[in-house]
């Protein structure tokens, strides 16, 4: 079958097998090896993207089903080099140890933040249950993900980023509030 | 090249790791896509004991985009058997071990036969269509059933008994003799314990890749340890080392669980020498748990003597520990390494340890986060409490009683250990501080009295444990078939920067983060300038890679030897710079002077000296290079009091864990932020096998749990927020004082929960639950019912209900 697919602002076009999973699709056709592959049931996480700004399991869907959508995988959070707040804030944290979960996880908590601008430990434990650590017994996940909402309220980030509303409307990243 | 400022030793550094992996540019090993690559898929037995009447290939084989279906008959002259590094006893039994199954299966998920194939899915297609014609055998499964011999998981062996291994302190001299004490007792309590059988359930699924071009066999591994891989695929495929080179790339987890040399490894090599072309195997989560090695499953047999006035007298332990199917890499020895840690931190006259060793038609064990160091710490720490019920004790104080006090350091032990170090007084002090002992006491109490459906429970666990792998002399003893040492180079580049290459193979504990503190510390070099290699036996040729606590305090030390020789090497030539007696030469922060001038020549200097070589003392060689090796004289010994306390709800049977307080003793910390981490993720394991975690076989042998929705790994939901503070008693072992972490939560953690939950249910007249404590099993236990060992643990995780559906 043939699909167009956006990926992290890039739009391809290719022919691919119905029963090609999203997330082979991405490894193995457009060589986004960012997004990871952890289980065969959809329990761990690891293979989360965004799909026109939600969080899915790349490895719960065809490659067909992208058809004609936007996908954000962890390879396109960064803009001009400066890395997503919530990728900043799993560094500072030391939310992450060999950091296989680390994709799904943030793209999962980037998903989350959109809903709650301020979430509390059990928000924070409930939103991402679906996404499994193996490394950090979650502690600085969850830390990392309530810096993440300090580091993204309005007005808190550098001077020099602050824009009229018109402006900050469309520079939003994905899935971002 | 500046100084340095302050030490970089005891900074939490942020890692140097995280840019790569928080964007998305990782090298995991199934990223790899190498021109003519072919992809390699495996069939597994269903069945778990069975003879292979027949393989028929040929439909398989015809399938398009199939190059090759092999069988175990194909590669029998070739394959040879997987290696046991750990004969433990000289009579050890042990069956030949094929990577693909030849003529018998004897686990559900064993190997029996290989598809290549183009792509991935062509590959997967092809297996479907291989037709095996199996002759079913009796299943052995149960340990002790086993030991009758009545049905035998290798019919050539002649019994399912491999070995039986003892130490014994009236033998050993280290002790008197466990018989005695028990018989002169004033009390003596006698438990059995059993220790589920767990996954480790590292996230990236393993994976390999085999190039065989330029007369050379490239392997990437998703491994723990490419140099003991290295060396067993040479021995094993008869491919000269020199043609092997392994690579582990970034390594997600491991755990124990990459510890291993596996059969698609050895497979993958050879698939890739029959076809001159480039194969891959990557597998799925459930392979990992039908073929991956698992840890623990032991039944554990505690006998404890004591006086009526609480001290403990003698200790036995008598195990029976399942092997599985086969003897892996290190199998044997995982329940030895146990061996001399049930008498913990007490002072035990006279200790015995006798340990069984069983086949069973299970996937084989081997080493698991702690590997046989939490099975022992669990039971002694359950026997404490034990007899703190027995004789009416507060548990803590009883420990405090048996305790070895902090200026008896160093100790030997009923087992024949030294610890250096320790204080375990200091640790327990914190632990209660923080932990606020006596308010929870007091609201035990009150619950109780009230009749709470809630009930509150403390669990107590002060731990040792055993560390950095290892004193090479006693592997020897121990008839482990390697060493224990570690290796580190330091090469100075001209330009002042340096490349730090070190044996052991960081699979995310941030060795790159902290061997960089440890240099820059110790050559006054800025943290930014030291780059890490490691994980590729061509560029670190020497090492013993990454398990039992092992890195720092083995793998540090080679390194901080290693910038010894750079400094003393650079000493000798910045004197001759300066024109100048080497006595006379002072170094600090990065900068050789002239005690009381002020001549200064930065290292920089001193290392561009020494690359360009004009003008060096007579008989040095230039460049200021180093290498070192270290072996340990002794094991270090992290310790701490863990104190966790429960609540558990005497309707439903769910347990929460209301608080848990880490204080852990793992000597001198390079970096806080790690070390915190590396207890969170333990505390993590530990807590998950005493609530959540086990691998359960049904009465066919077929793994029930081969899925993440069948076994359960807690998710965030599921896990309190810890409170991790620290003593520190530098080991005497190594010049940093380090003692290791990797494990430490892990150890401790098991017997606090259990301990906990037993202390809030067992004035309802529960005696024992097993682990893992579901809600099932504590609500069967508080209804008066003895949780069956076979029953599942269903539904233990907060996060999916009884009917395993998402809440």
């Amino acid at each position: 079958m043939h699909i167009s697919v956006n990926v992290d602002g890039v739009t391809y076009a290719d022919e691919v097998e119905p029963r090609l999973l999203l997330v082979h699709y991405l490894r193995e056709r457009l060589g986004k090896t960012g997004t990871v592959i952890g289980c065969d049931t959809g329990n761990c996480g690891a293979c989360t993207v965004h799909l026109d700004g939600h969080s899915v399991k790349s490895c719960q869907m065809f490659a067909v089903q992208a058809n004609g959508h936007e996908v954000t995988t962890i390879e396109g959070l960064a803009r001009d080099g400066k890395l997503h707040p919530v990728q900043e804030a799993f560094r500072s944290n030391h939310a992450l140890q060999c950091g296989f979960c680390t994709p799904g996880m943030i793209m999962q908590a980037i998903d989350l933040l959109a809903d709650e601008s301020d979430p509390d430990d059990e928000t924070v434990r409930k939103g991402l249950e679906g996404n499994l650590c193996r490394c950090t017994g979650y502690q600085n996940i969850v830390r990392a993900v309530q810096d993440a909402a300090q580091r993204m309220k309005p007005g808190a980030g550098p001077k020099i980023e602050q824009h009229s509303d018109e402006h900050v409307g469309s520079r939003q990243p994905v899935g971002g509030e | 090249m500046t100084a340095t400022a302050e030490p970089e030793v005891g900074k939490a550094r942020l890692r140097k790791e995280d840019a790569r992996l928080i964007t998305g540019q990782t090298k995991w090993t199934d990223n790899l896509q190498l021109t003519g690559m072919l992809h390699m898929a495996v069939l597994r037995s269903p069945v778990a004991h069975a003879r292979i009447r027949s393989i028929d290939c040929s439909r398989a084989t015809a399938m398009p985009g199939v190059a090759i279906v092999l069988t175990g008959e194909d590669l029998a002259a070739e394959q040879g058997s997987l290696p046991c590094a750990w004969p433990i006893t000289e009579d050890m039994l042990a069956p030949a071990a094929p990577a693909l199954a030849v003529d018998q299966v004897n686990f559900a998920g064993e190997a029996v036969a290989l598809v290549i194939a183009d792509n991935a899915y062509r590959a997967a297609d092809a297996l479907a269509a291989i037709d095996v014609d199996y002759d079913e055998l009796p299943v052995v499964l149960d340990l002790e059933e086993a030991l009758q011999d009545n049905d035998l998981v290798h019919p050539d062996l002649g019994t399912n008994k491999s070995a039986t291994w003892i130490f014994d302190s009236a033998e050993a001299g280290s002790g008197t003799n466990v018989e005695d004490e028990i018989a002169s007792a004033e009390v003596v309590l006698e438990r059995t314990f059993r220790q589920q059988r767990l996954i480790p359930s590292f996230m990236e699924p393993r994976s390999v890749v085999v190039d065989p071009s330029a007369d050379m066999f490239t392997i990437w591994s998703a491994t723990q340890i490419p140099h003991i891989l290295r060396w067993m695929l040479a021995a094993v495929s008869g491919i000269a080392e020199h043609r092997i080179r392994v690579i582990a790339p970034d390594v997600g987890g491991g755990f124990g669980g990459k510890l291993q040399v596996t059969p698609e490894e050895l497979l993958c090599l050879l698939v890739a020498r029959r076809m001159g072309r480039p194969v891959k195997w990557t597998e799925s989560r459930t392979e990992s748990m039908l073929s991956g090695h698992h840890g623990r499953d032991q039944i554990q047999k505690i006998t404890l003597s004591a006086r009526r006035d609480g001290m403990v007298t003698g200790l036995k332990v008598e195990l029976l520990a399942d092997m599985g199917a086969y003897l892996r890499l290190v199998t044997p020895g995982i329940p030895i390494l146990g061996a001399f840690m049930f008498n913990a931190i007490y002072k035990f006259a006279a200790y015995r340890f006798v340990c069984t060793n069983v086949f069973t038609n299970k996937v084989p064990t081997d080493a698991y986060r702690g590997a046989g160091r939490p099975e022992a710490t669990f039971a002694i720490e359950r026997m404490m409490d034990e007899l703190a019920v027995e004789l009416g004790r507060d548990p803590m104080e009883l420990r405090q009683q048996n305790w070895i006090k902090h200026d008896e350091f160093p100790f030997s032990t009923v087992a024949g250990l030294t610890y250096d170090s320790g204080n375990y007084e200091a640790a327990t002090d914190r632990a209660m501080e923080l932990f606020d002992y006596s308010a929870l006491r007091e609201e035990q109490a009150r619950r109780r009295s009230s009749r709470d459906p809630v009930q509150v429970g403390i669990g107590i666990s002060t731990y040792t444990e055993m560390c950095g792998l290892a004193p090479s002399r006693v592997l020897g003893a121990l008839r482990y078939a390697a060493g224990g040492w570690e290796s580190a180079s330091i090469r100075m580049l001209p330009t002042g920067k340096v490349e730090v290459i070190t044996g052991t193979s960081p699979h995310g504990q941030g060795h790159e983060t902290v061997w960089s503190q440890i240099v820059a510390d110790r050559l006054g070099v800025p943290f930014e300038d030291v780059e890490v290699l490691h994980g590729d036996t061509a560029s670190s040729h020497r090492g013993m890679d990454s398990y039992g606590s092992r890195s720092l305090a083995v793998g540090g030390t080679a390194l901080v030897h290693a910038a010894d020789k750079v400094l003393a090497k650079a000493r000798r030539l910045a004197a001759h710079m300066m024109e100048c007696d080497e006595a006379d030469v002072e170094f600090a922060t990065g900068s050789f002077s002239v005690r009381g001038t002020s001549t200064v020549r930065s290292l920089g200097d001193v290392v561009l000296a020494a690359h360009v070589a004009h003008d060096l003392p007579e008989g040095m060689e230039p460049g200021l290079d180093a290498d070192a090796t270290f072996d340990p004289d002794n094991f270090s010994f992290p310790h701490g009091t863990h104190l966790c306390a429960t609540e558990v709800d005497t309707q439903t049977g769910m347990v929460r864990i209301r608080s848990y307080v880490a204080v852990d003793d793992v000597g001198t910390v390079v970096n806080p932020l790690i070390v915190d981490g590396q207890v969170h993720g333990g505390l993590a394991q530990g807590i998950a096998q005493a609530l959540y975690e086990e691998a359960i076989h049904d009465e066919t042998g077929t793994l029930t749990t081969a899925t993440f929705a069948d076994y359960l790994v807690p998710s965030a939901a599921d896990l309190p927020a810890f409170m991790t503070a620290r003593t520190a008693t530098p080991a005497t072992s190594n010049p940093l004082g380090v003692k290791g972490v990797g494990e430490a939560g892990t150890i401790a953690s098991t017997p606090a929960v259990v301990n906990s939950v037993l202390d809030a249910v067992r004035h309802l007249g529960v005696r024992d639950i097993e682990m893992p404590l579901s809600p099932e099993r504590v609500w069967t236990a508080l209804r008066g019912g003895a949780a069956e060992a076979s029953t599942p643990a269903a539904g233990g995780l907060g996060s999916i209900d009884s009917q395993g559906g998402q809440s």
